[in-house]
């Protein structure tokens, strides 16, 4: 069989829900999650984890998906960014994007929404420059990045609240 | 024309129409598309940056299972001397072809020689590297002076530069332009300053690699998806480089992430319908980010001496300017913007401007964000803040004594209607950040830009269904926002609810003509149709309800979604209704070739404070100013405000190419050419001045462009404030500084 063709079978949790796929044993998880499974929502901008664009939870660890190979999460949880909303009610950050004008051709946004999401979860109450840190891995070449700190920041102030009502 | 003043949803921010899509991945970007029986292409690139190709064995390549099809350079017809589109932005066929595919010679690193198209990605990769190609490697050059100076390699033994037609040389272009008599001018100068700046040739850096994936038929009609900035320039440059007849293409947009001009040509399009038309099968072609570096038109790097006299009093007397730019190794016609807008902020009625352009082994340039105008506005301003300083001028002030104003006419001979500079250099006099304190050892600058904005051609169609929803149509692909504006603008004209309005950007056969989105056009031009149409429907359903009372329609008034007549009120809802009783469907096209484009202008401060040890900028505090005409959404035109700061802010302080002797890119990709990330950058604040513009029905001028080009003198002049020492090369990235540092320790030692 042609060393291309030759596919390993991996399970594991997508967005909740129990899946197998095939992915070559090369594949790195971008590519599989695109292309096997049809979660076109994440991008690859550069496949060297430089831009953010493809980030994802492994086991609510954010991790750039184009440096994690497929068959690595065997067994494993993976969120990516169809996975955000919540029986269709949209994350804080979700709706603060929309809110702010946060995006604008919006192909970073699926990384930006998975990695503030992380951030939130690790630091419910960050700093503008821990917000800008965080998400320094998320390259935008669009906004200036203004508009998405401070829906991120909006929508922590948000979660917040909502925690303490 | 008189622009609108009053509005009643113009100027709100409602979330945009397609941000849902967005913000949950489900919007479709150029890889996101694959089609039924696809297979895919692979692009095979010359290892040399210069180099005659003298012969490509694709046999072994074609003999691999899975292999459908391969193409070189012969499977495209050759150039010839025709043009395609016109004025600014007519490009040459020889000039475009050979940046989809070469033809028999080699002029850069990378440059894609053949294709193959297989079923898997990965077969397609190995059948390219077995295709065997022979080449003669040839001297190459890549430093702009070394491609002007004697004995130089000569990219195009074929081509002439104007007026100098005795060798070839890799002078592309030479343009000059003057008026009044500079020379004599300068001779009633108080103060004469004179410098030479120059910026790098760098990358618009859309996160989004180009994708693309073609379908041709048995019949011959040919079914394209890609990212672009405008797919009927697309389907033209297709037909044009492959041969078919445009007729035959139909180009359906994706969504885009992010152009900023470099996605307004072709590169892999050409290719996927070449490879589809031989495999019979849809081939898909998505290229790396590497290739997207080398391969894809950057912005050209340049070099411009500015030499400006001024009376003691403040008043600029003459100029003279010359910007020598790289076009790479095709013509990008780079020199023209230098030489005719260098001065356009400015009164000066003597002044003599030059735009060279220069053959080098690398990419052929291509637009990017007011192109041009970025590296010879660093010379311009920083030569300008220069000026002010030696005669104890305040540099806002010194730009006040001299701004264009209504009635001054620059050196394109265009004389500018009602225009806001003055305007946005008073909001900057005043502002807070100009009349806050430096902290100790930071520094401030202060520049300001213009750009050109473009009108073109524009389409809407509004499709109104029977529940009183309206389908607004154009071919504008929504590049930062412009759904939300289109919505806002048919909103306002017909008055009836932003939920009930579905912007949307439709492929080539389901609209009239649309020029690319570029230019700062699209919310201008393309608002204009959509304004156009939105009227047009208005009468029509005013017309419509005159007949059902029996009235004339010049008594019938339309307002708050309805026309009324004394008593008597159709509500658009109902009038969609009974549309079919009534005339029929309700639909209304409105195509033109917009008159009303304006000139946009900005004023940038920024603060700055560079670390001496380091070498490191930290840009702490940046303030952008600009003349929308008016803010249709204002959240997307701050947005380009600061996007364009932020590109700005990255040329100057990091972001270049980098060749190796040999001509190969060697930072290719983000790690190394590193654009800004969020925390390099500060909040970018901004202030939306409007002057409306005259010529606009709501008196719109475009937003886009004219931000990044104040960002790299206000910049360049922080980092030199800071530091007490100026540099005359940008980037202005650590080792560049921390070289000008140790330069002046050494000086003050000596």
């Amino acid at each position: 069989m042609n060393r291309a063709l030759n596919k390993t079978a991996v399970q594991a949790t997508i967005n909740g829900e129990p899946r197998v796929f095939l992915c070559a044993p090369g594949q790195v998880l971008a590519e599989t999650l695109r292309d096997e499974l049809q979660l076109t929502g994440t991008k690859i901008g550069c496949n060297t984890g430089d831009c953010g664009a493809c980030s994802v939870l492994v086991n609510d660890r954010l991790v750039c998906s184009c440096l994690v190979l497929a068959v690595e999460v065997e067994g494993q949880s993976v969120q990516t960014v169809e996975g955000i909303a919540e029986g269709g009610v949209l994350h804080p950050v979700q709706q603060k994007l929309l809110e702010h004008g946060g995006l604008q051709c919006g192909v970073c946004t699926p990384g930006v929404v998975v990695a503030a999401k992380a951030l939130l979860q690790a630091n419910p109450d960050p700093t503008e420059e821990e917000a800008r840190y965080w998400l320094a891995g998320n390259l935008c070449r669009c906004t200036g990045y203004d508009k998405i700190i401070a829906a991120v920041l909006d929508a922590a102030r948000c979660m917040r609240e909502g925690a303490a009502s | 024309m008189n622009a609108k003043q009053e509005f009643e949803v113009v100027g709100s921010r409602p979330v945009r129409p397609d941000g849902l899509d967005k913000v949950t991945g489900r919007a479709r970007y150029g890889a996101d598309l694959n089609m039924q029986d696809q297979i895919y292409g692979h692009i095979l690139r010359s290892p040399h940056a210069h180099a005659r190709i003298t012969q490509i064995d694709c046999s072994q390549a074609l003999a691999m299972p899975g292999v459908l099809a391969v193409m070189t350079g012969d499977d495209l017809p050759e150039p010839g001397g025709r043009v395609l589109g016109s004025g600014e932005g007519a490009i040459a066929l020889r000039d475009l072809t050979p940046m989809v595919m070469s033809q028999g010679k080699v002029l850069f690193h990378a440059q894609p020689v053949a294709a193959v198209a297989a079923t898997t990605p990965e077969l397609a990769a190995e059948a390219a590297a077995a295709i065997v190609v022979s080449y003669d490697v040839l001297p190459g050059v890549t430093d702009f002076h070394a491609a002007l100076a004697e004995g130089a390699p000569i990219l195009h033994e074929d081509r002439f530069p104007d007026r100098q037609p005795k060798e070839p040389t890799n002078l592309a272009a030479l343009i000059t332009a003057q008026v009044g008599e500079p020379d004599t001018a300068f001779e009633q100068a108080d103060v004469i300053v004179e410098r030479t700046y120059s910026v790098p040739m760098c990358h618009q850096g859309y996160i989004e690699p180009h994708a693309c994936v073609a379908r041709v038929d048995g019949a011959g009609r040919v079914d394209l998806w890609c990212c672009t900035q405008g797919h009927f320039t697309v389907r033209a440059y297709t037909a044009a480089v492959t041969g078919l007849d445009e007729g035959n293409i139909r180009v359906t947009p994706s969504e885009i992430g992010g152009g900023f001009i470099g996605k307004t040509t072709v590169y892999l399009e050409p290719i996927a319908v070449v490879l589809s038309g031989k495999a019979g099968r849809p081939v898909k072609l998505v290229m790396d980010r590497g290739d997207v570096f080398r391969a894809t038109g950057p912005a050209p790097g340049a070099e411009t001496r500015v030499k400006l006299g001024a009376t003691r009093d403040g008043r600029l007397v003459a100029a003279d300017v010359d910007c020598l730019m790289d076009t790479g190794a095709y013509n990008g016609n780079p020199a023209g913007i230098p030489a005719f807008l260098a001065t356009a902020c400015y009164k000066l009625s003597d002044a003599r401007s030059v735009g060279r352009s220069v053959y080098t082994n690398k990419p052929k340039i291509h637009a990017y964000r007011a192109p041009s105008m970025p590296q010879v506005t660093l010379a311009f301003e920083l030569v300008v803040n220069e000026l002010a300083a030696e005669l104890g001028i305040d540099p806002i002030e010194f730009r006040l004594i001299n701004a264009v104003e209504e009635g001054d006419t620059n050196m394109m001979g265009a004389r500018y209607r009602r225009i806001g500079l003055r305007e946005c250099l008073e909001a900057a006099r005043d502002s807070d950040h100009y009349n806050s304190p430096l902290a100790a050892g930071a520094g401030r600058g202060v520049a300001m830009g213009y750009w050109i904005n473009a009108g073109l051609q524009s389409s809407a169609t509004l499709n109104v269904s029977a529940d009183g929803h309206v389908a607004v149509l154009t071919g504008s692909p929504d590049i930062g926002g412009s759904r939300a504006s289109m919505g806002l603008m048919a909103g306002e004209v017909l008055g009836i609810p932003l939920e009930h309005i579905h912007p949307q950007v439709v492929a080539t056969d389901a609209i009239g003509h649309c020029d690319v989105t570029g230019g700062s056009r699209t919310t201008l031009a393309t608002g204009q149709a959509v304004i156009e149409a939105a009227n047009e429907l208005v009468a029509e359903l005013c017309r419509r309800a005159a007949a059902e009372w029996q009235v004339d329609a010049e008594a019938v008034v339309w307002s708050g979604g309805a026309a009324h007549h004394e008593q008597q009120t159709l509500t658009f809802e109902a009038l969609a209704k009974r549309a079919g009783s009534m005339g029929g469907p309700l639909t209304v096209s409105r195509s033109l070739t917009a008159t009303s484009a304006a000139p946009a202008f900005a004023v940038h401060i920024c603060d700055a404070e560079v670390d001496g040890e380091t070498g490191r900028t930290t840009i702490t505090r940046y303030t952008a100013i600009q003349d929308a005409g008016k803010a249709i959404h204002p959240d997307y035109v701050e947005g380009q405000m600061q996007g364009g700061a932020a590109q700005g802010i990255g040329w100057a302080l990091n972001e270049a190419y980098v060749y190796s002797d040999q001509g190969v890119l060697e930072n290719p990709g983000f790690l190394d050419y590193r654009i800004p990330v969020a925390s390099d950058l500060p909040n970018i604040a901004t202030q939306i001045i409007e002057v409306a513009n005259p010529l606009h029905p709501f008196g719109v001028r475009g937003v886009g462009e004219v931000p990044i080009v104040p960002p790299m003198p206000a910049v360049a002049q922080a980092v030199f404030d800071s530091m007490g020492v100026r540099v005359s090369h940008l980037p202005l990235n650590p080792p560049t500084l921390v070289a000008a540092r140790n330069e002046q320790d050494n000086q003050g030692m000596g």
